[in-house]
């Protein structure tokens, strides 16, 4: 052991919160850079008598990675890129690299990851954990289905390597774990073989709901990434309406400039707006914007020129422009409040497709008869993974963003509370990385008992102490599962 | 002439966090508290470091008339048992409170444990004011290198390492105000003190660097510049031009850090004084003996 790995963690004292910016508490974070300093936090937090919550770059909405009883191990310090094959796409990463490095390590030899997030910002054990999905999920499943091995270190002192070959109860069980067995420290992954550094893009403006549904279901053998944006405040007669972005990869020849497109600068996205307005300062134009009557405008508009993007046909867009919609103002979610508890919550619920289109359509009436109309609706087509306790199904999911500040915070999640009763009753499930409105018991309802079961005996295994907890955990399963 | 940053103490060894007898309290409650701006009514959580005496001691004593709970650090625990005493009818009155912890900012190390500890016992953070400083004299032609770097720890390092934790804390929390007080003295090179002059030059950039730095987040930070304070370590100086006394200070202080004031002079006037000292050339103001 190196003199550099026998120190102690780097430590913080900070306010930790989710990504929406509504839950958090101040809490000690340690800031390991190796598997010997993840093992010596375990022990730090072991011998101080406090639970320890996994965290990679917070980027779960709800409480996933919050702890308000205790540390927090946030693995971001660790994350080289450990090793990457430019002949098979494989990449070798430590916990805590990112999505952004990934591809910009991968995408100059001609490979892009194949599941990627809204944002580049998750670390890559953050995004095993959550089992995160892109919108490709119908067509290559969620990130756990590119990912070969993981090497997990459990709080019992134990670090193995997981994969469908080897400990493939931990592999399936790990990958979607939401942090409770064992921080990943190591993640193999495949990425996939471009010839371009763009995708085509076409965009479909629709009517109402069914035929959004309809026109992504007969595209899926088509197109390599399928997802709906919802204008959530249309009325009766079109209801759902909203505008579909397909996109494809271009084949071998298609892109003649493709050496220069592969290229990290071209898929660099411009912090300004037409060259003038700095993007770092658009958050606080949409804060005017941020109440129903200003996001029914700006919905209404983005329907008017989606139909004007449908007119336009097929463009090519980068890689990174096209997946990355989240990161393309910087701070956006600060135009819901960054203070006091103002901000903002995701109910993203999967439906399996029998019963999608009538839930999704009662969600949107019940939504607006409750006066909590969400500002921005995302429709992606999914489905079924391995993982023990994976969300997705072979459905659909609708991503809904509410504004929740103090006031409303309570009939809020009250009316998340019902919905999540109409999805569950449906056969939907719930997605623990935006999750906040999940109650005691709601999740053994929709996630299989024998999984639930398994998945326990093995976290008495390999965490003897009950050492990882979150919020999110106790919130959700309590004695269930701690 | 010579400027005081907080105060002027003779160094002697080890270098010490400035210490002054405690005057009685002498400032009245506010009937409707002020507060920091953009901030929740009950944000009243704050840090002093160096609250042993002179500004230090008065911005405790008005913060706990003001309903805060302020935890006081000083190197000397007897002065600061003094100045919680002397604040515990104002904190009772007006649901404040005053913690107390011996410290020296030289012991860097135990920052980070005294500082979760701290935030812990107050149930969060919203003000932190870096007041300890130390300026010993210097003799025309002294030029005395342990010294110096000590003063360089105090003024300097110590500075840094309070700042840095509680910048990352209010960073994560996007609001809060950090005050560091650091003298007019840094505003030019003068012969009297190089070094003491160095450190708070070093502090107004450093200051500046994470305001610009943090501002985005909502975190403001305030450069706070005094002149003379009237406290017992003024008393022997033969010139203090534009005195004022620490109340006035801590006043000025909170009004600044209230209004998300970048740079305040305290008092004032020496805004103006520095502009001219500032704007003198050079080749005369090495012949000036200010």
């Amino acid at each position: 052991m190196s003199a550099t790995e026998q120190t102690a963690p780097r430590r913080d004292y900070e306010w930790v919160e989710g990504w929406g910016m509504t839950v958090g508490s101040q809490a000690r974070v340690l800031r390991p850079t190796t598997v010997d300093q993840v093992a010596q936090s375990f022990e730090l937090a072991r011998e101080a008598g406090v639970s320890l919550a996994l965290r990679g770059s917070g980027c779960s909405y709800g409480d996933a990675s919050t702890n308000a009883d205790g540390w927090v191990l946030d693995l971001t310090r660790m994350n080289r890129i450990l090793s990457f094959d430019a002949e098979t796409g494989v990449a070798d990463l430590e916990g805590g690299a990112t999505i952004g490095q990934l591809w910009k390590r991968s995408l100059p030899h001609g490979w892009w990851p194949k599941v990627v997030s809204g944002t580049m910002f998750p670390t890559i054990a953050g995004a095993a954990s959550m089992n995160i999905h892109g919108k490709n999920n119908y067509r290559v499943g969620t990130i756990g289905d590119c990912i070969r091995s993981i090497d997990v270190l459990a709080p019992n002192g134990e670090l193995r390597t997981a994969s469908r070959d080897a400990n493939a109860d931990l592999f399936h069980a790990a990958i979607g774990g939401f942090g409770m067995l064992g921080a990943i420290t190591r993640v193999e992954l495949e990425t996939k073989r471009v010839h371009s550094g763009e995708v085509e893009v076409t965009g479909v403006s629709c009517h109402d709901l069914a035929e959004m549904m309809g026109r992504i279901d007969a595209r899926t053998a088509d197109c390599d990434y399928l997802v709906g944006w919802v204008d959530c405040f249309a009325g009766e007669d079109d209801l759902g309406r909203g505008l579909i972005h397909e996109a494809r990869y271009l084949e071998p020849g298609e892109d003649p400039d493709a050496e220069r497109t592969l290229r990290v600068a071209h898929q660099e996205l411009p912090d300004r707006i037409m060259g003038l307005f700095p993007k770092s300062q658009v958050w606080r134009i949409l804060r005017l914007l941020n109440h129903d009557a200003g996001m029914r405008l700006l919905n209404t508009v983005k329907q008017a020129t989606g139909r004007l993007e449908g007119m336009r046909g097929p463009y090519r867009q980068s890689h990174a422009a096209f997946n990355f919609l989240l990161d393309f103002v910087p701070d956006w979610k600060w135009a819901y409040g960054r203070h006091d508890r103002h901000g903002l919550i995701q109910f993203q619920s999967f439906v399996p497709k029998e019963h999608a289109l009538e839930v999704f359509q009662t969600i949107l009436r019940r939504c607006q008869a409750a006066g909590f109309v969400s500002y921005l609706g995302v429709l992606k087509r999914h489905r079924p993974d391995p993982f023990w306790l994976t969300h997705s199904v072979d459905g659909w999911s609708l991503a809904l963003d509410f504004k929740i500040t103090p006031e409303n915070r309570e009939a809020l999640l009250a009316h998340c509370a019902m919905l999540t009763k109409l999805v569950i009753e449906a056969g939907g499930k719930h997605y623990f990385a935006k999750d906040l409105s999940l109650r005691p018991g709601d999740a053994e309802r929709f996630l299989p008992a024998d999984r639930l079961d398994a998945f326990a005996v093995l976290k008495r295994e390999l965490d003897p102490d009950n050492l990882l907890q979150t919020d999110l955990a106790r919130r959700v399963f309590g004695d269930r599962l701690l | 002439m010579c400027f005081a940053g907080v105060e002027p103490i003779i160094l002697r060894d080890p270098p010490t966090i400035m210490s002054a007898p405690i005057p009685p309290a002498s400032v009245s409650p506010v009937p409707t508290p002020p507060r920091l701006r953009g901030v929740p009514a009950d944000a009243r959580r704050g840090i002093v470091i160096g609250a042993s005496s002179g500004i230090g001691a008065a911005l405790v004593r008005q913060l706990a008339s003001e309903g805060y709970r302020v935890a006081a650090l000083a190197r000397r625990a007897e002065q600061l048992d003094e100045l919680a005493t002397a604040c515990a009818d104002d904190a009772a009155r007006t649901g404040g409170r005053v913690i107390t912890r011996p410290h020296d900012v030289l012991d860097t190390a135990e920052i980070p444990a005294l500082f979760e500890e701290l935030v812990r016992e107050l149930g969060g953070l919203d003000l932190v004011i870096f007041a300890a400083g130390i300026m010993p004299t210097r003799g025309p032609e002294e030029y005395d290198t342990e010294s110096d770097l000590a003063m360089i720890q105090v003024n300097l390092a110590g500075c840094i390492a309070w700042c840095n934790p509680v910048a990352n804390y209010f960073r994560t929390q996007r609001r809060g105000t950090l005050v560091g007080i650091s003298s007019v003295a840094g505003d030019r090179g003068r012969k009297a003190n190089p070094v003491y002059g160095t450190t708070k030059a070093g502090m107004n950039h450093y200051l500046e660097a994470l305001r610009n730095r943090l501002g985005e987040s909502g975190v403001h930070v305030c450069t706070i510049k005094p002149g003379f304070i009237d406290t017992a370590m003024t008393k022997d100086l033969e010139s203090t031009p534009f005195m004022i006394s620490a109340e006035k200070a801590a006043a000025s202080i909170l009004s600044a850090a209230r209004g998300r004031v970048n740079t305040r002079y305290v008092a004032r006037i020496w805004f103006w004084v520095m502009t001219v000292i500032r704007c003198i050339p050079s080749f005369i103001f090495r012949k000036l003996n200010i």
